[in-house]
């Protein structure tokens, strides 16, 4: 018994969370922004978060992290850190798990940084509050992770102020702010949107760099499916605040499930596509939180949609494998699906690039 | 030769604009140093064409664009717009060849003003240049609003605030077309937005372009974009133009190191596909004073001390590909120019 004990603890996810579910009183009525999401995270393992503006995939990774305004919002379900409740906890009692255990860089690099204060001293605050260490000690340590974030001449770096860097450069001061006390789950929301390309290729390889390192868990948001293909474990799509796809990365994109999932990857410019391709696009917009459409929350803009979608709302069925979820009645591949793709075909209505898989 | 050359150039009656030798340079305070935003670049774009310009932040080619515009003027080379040549001509004649060519910026919400209703956002333009009656200015724009997608009733009652990122781009995009101008400047118009609205507003300005008879000048720094979007493509690095050519040529046959490093950075979403390791490390040198040589010579893995001495110039090395870089990774050495002082 006790060895089955230890089987099930190295198993047994470092984050948890069980049908959570964030809403917020607006004017116009409660805004479901996130509503009743499951997902685990283990240890040393990257999820992927991957939804359109508006699909609640910022406000689920601000929830586990209890990042989130105590007025307002109304907060059900449950978070575990390590098998411990802690959606409930305070502000105060998370603040010592905020930076030790858990920590999150953001989109914005510029806005998220401290304008007036030197490098060194926002990297050394957390060191010398959480872990309380000394001045020195603290800059010392600031200007080893400037180096681990491949930043060229650390300790000059320690003396500037973040307008004197580059976007990247600050992006890369962020992170060593996040790892500076050696969390566990790094939280990082679009930390690459805002940046070159040639940056975010160096970003992402840095993040998984010293995930690998730290054996740390990394929770990825993007609205781009290309972003975490290469760079995630597994990926969870989300849609009007629920998680409608979820499967290990190489699965999601092999065998894709639902149409929502397959209409995002073939809105992504491809470079082997011959120029002035005509790339195919979701029509309509993410739904209205508040009033979401009954039945399928897609259904409104999906190009297999039955009369049953727009009735019912489709369950989470199991795949396949049992670590593949989606919420679809005609998921790609079924008989419905492709009924519909023959005559959408015919109709011209599919573009070249989705008619050729 | 201290330019990076005007090989590429069409002598063809059907070029729309012409720049030749643009330089931008902004002074530092009273330091006496100044940022070589541009230095020295020549492009044509032919009537109807699409030209792509690539590169990374602090690349200059937001400034070419603006400098198109004449926002600011550049410090010195020549804009031929239409026959017309921009940089001499008085603030008035400017003000009214800014009709023929508009422009699209990135962030469509702050491009907007959030206090007024978007129909008189849009006809702005309309009532400023005196185009035809009230009755006539509100059709056109109920006109264009609907070929972008929006609903004119709708953009009547509503501020910018009430629509969506990629719905404020639309409203930006008739904005530039009520003047029915013959060329518009995009400068990263889509980097803002949601991968699945990027499709949209991209299909847009291709649906757009063949209806209004437009020429695009399509500026971002997404090489997957770009080449679906362009005929043309010009890369650029810290101020120069160091590969010009067909966007289908560029992806199949990149010669300049840079444009390869561009090309294997997009991620590529097939997770089987392995991420390819990043071949350039840092970022692009200070535009204050710019490596001497090949700009590119700092981070570029086949750099010489040819590189580091001598600047390249574009050349041809097959029909309608130029490329400036001694070592190119197809069509051979460059030949070694005497240099004269």
């Amino acid at each position: 018994m006790n060895q089955s004990e230890m089987v099930r603890s190295e198993h047994e996810p470092l984050v948890e969370t069980i049908d959570v579910k964030t809403h917020f009183k607006t004017p116009r009525g409660i805004a479901r922004a996130v509503d009743g999401v499951s997902i685990q995270i283990r240890r040393g393992q990257s999820l992927g978060v991957v939804g359109e503006s508006g699909s609640g995939k910022t406000v689920l990774s601000r929830s586990i992290m209890g990042l989130l305004p105590r007025n307002g919002v109304i907060r059900e379900g449950s978070v575990r850190y390590q098998g411990q409740e802690i959606g409930n906890r305070s502000d105060k009692e998370m603040q010592s798990i905020w930076g030790r255990e858990m920590a999150m860089i953001f989109q914005d690099p510029m806005t998220s940084l401290n304008p007036v204060m030197k490098v060194g001293k926002q990297i050394s605050e957390s060191l010398r509050k959480n872990l309380g260490m000394s001045a020195t000690e603290a800059l010392a340590v600031a200007e080893k992770l400037l180096h681990d974030v491949r930043i060229p001449e650390p300790a000059r770096r320690l003396n500037q102020y973040p307008h004197e860097l580059s976007g990247g450069m600050r992006q890369r001061v962020m992170i060593a702010i996040a790892m500076a006390c050696g969390p566990n789950m790094l939280f990082a929301d679009e930390p690459t949107t805002a940046l070159d390309v040639t940056v975010q290729a160096q970003i992402l390889e840095l993040l998984s760099e010293q995930k690998r390192e730290r054996n740390m868990s990394l929770l990825l948001v993007t609205h781009n499916l290309g972003v975490v293909a290469g760079y995630t474990d597994e990926i969870a799509v989300m849609y009007g605040g629920k998680v409608v796809e979820k499967a290990p990365t190489k699965t999601l994109f092999a065998n894709t499930k639902m149409p929502y999932t397959e209409a995002l990857l073939s809105s992504i410019p491809r470079l082997d596509q011959p120029s002035h391709s005509r790339l195919s696009t979701i029509p309509g917009r993410p739904p209205d939180i508040v009033h979401p459409p009954k039945g399928c929350r897609f259904a409104p803009r999906c190009a297999y949609v039955r009369d049953l979608c727009l009735n019912e709302e489709p369950e989470l069925q199991q795949a396949d494998s049992p670590d593949h979820t989606y919420r679809c009645f005609f998921p790609v591949g079924s008989p419905e699906y492709l009924e519909r793709r023959v005559e959408l075909t015919r109709k011209g209505e599919l573009v070249a690039s989705e008619g050729s898989n | 030769m201290a330019g990076t050359g005007k090989a590429h150039l069409r002598d063809d009656q059907n070029v729309l604009l012409r720049v030749e030798d643009l330089v931008v340079e902004f002074p530092i305070g009273r330091t006496g140093l100044k940022v070589n935003a541009v230095s020295g670049i020549s492009f044509d774009v032919l009537k109807g064409e699409t030209l792509g310009i690539v590169g990374e932040s602090g690349c200059g080619k937001s400034t070419t664009g603006r400098a198109i515009m004449q926002l600011p003027s550049p410090t010195s080379g020549s804009i031929m717009f239409d026959g017309t040549e921009l940089t001499s001509l008085s603030g008035e004649a400017m003000r009214e060849a800014r009709t023929k060519i508009q422009m699209i910026f990135q962030d469509p919400i702050s491009s907007l003003n959030p206090r007024r209703n978007v129909r008189d956002i849009v006809l702005e333009p309309l009532s400023i240049w005196n185009r035809g009656t009230k009755a006539e200015q509100l059709a056109t724009v109920d006109k264009i609003l609907e070929h972008v997608g929006i609903d004119p009733q709708r953009a009547a009652e509503s501020k910018p605030h009430q629509f969506s990122g990629g719905q404020c781009q639309r409203i930006s995009i008739a904005r530039s077309l009520v003047l029915n101008p013959q060329m518009i400047i995009c400068d990263e118009p889509v980097s803002a937005l949601d991968v699945s609205v990027q499709a949209q507003v991209v299909n847009l300005l291709e649906d757009l372009k063949k209806e209004f008879e437009l020429t695009l000048v399509f500026i971002a720094h997404d090489l997957a974009v770009v080449k679906n979007i362009s005929d043309r493509i010009a890369v650029m690095y810290l101020g120069k133009i160091c590969e010009v050519s067909s966007s289908d040529d560029l992806y199949r046959n990149p010669a300049h190191p840079y444009t390869e490093v561009l090309l294997s950075s997009i991620p590529v979403p097939d997770p089987t596909v392995a991420v390819k390791k990043v071949s350039v490390d840092g970022e692009p040198p200070s535009p204050v004073s710019p490596p001497a040589g090949c700009r590119f010579n700092p981070r570029c893995p086949n750099a010489s001390d040819r590189c580091r001495s001598e600047e390249p110039t574009l050349r041809e090395i097959e029909p309608g590909h130029f490329v400036a870089c001694h070592h190119p990774l197809t069509g051979g050495e460059a030949p070694v120019t005497v240099r004269s002082n």
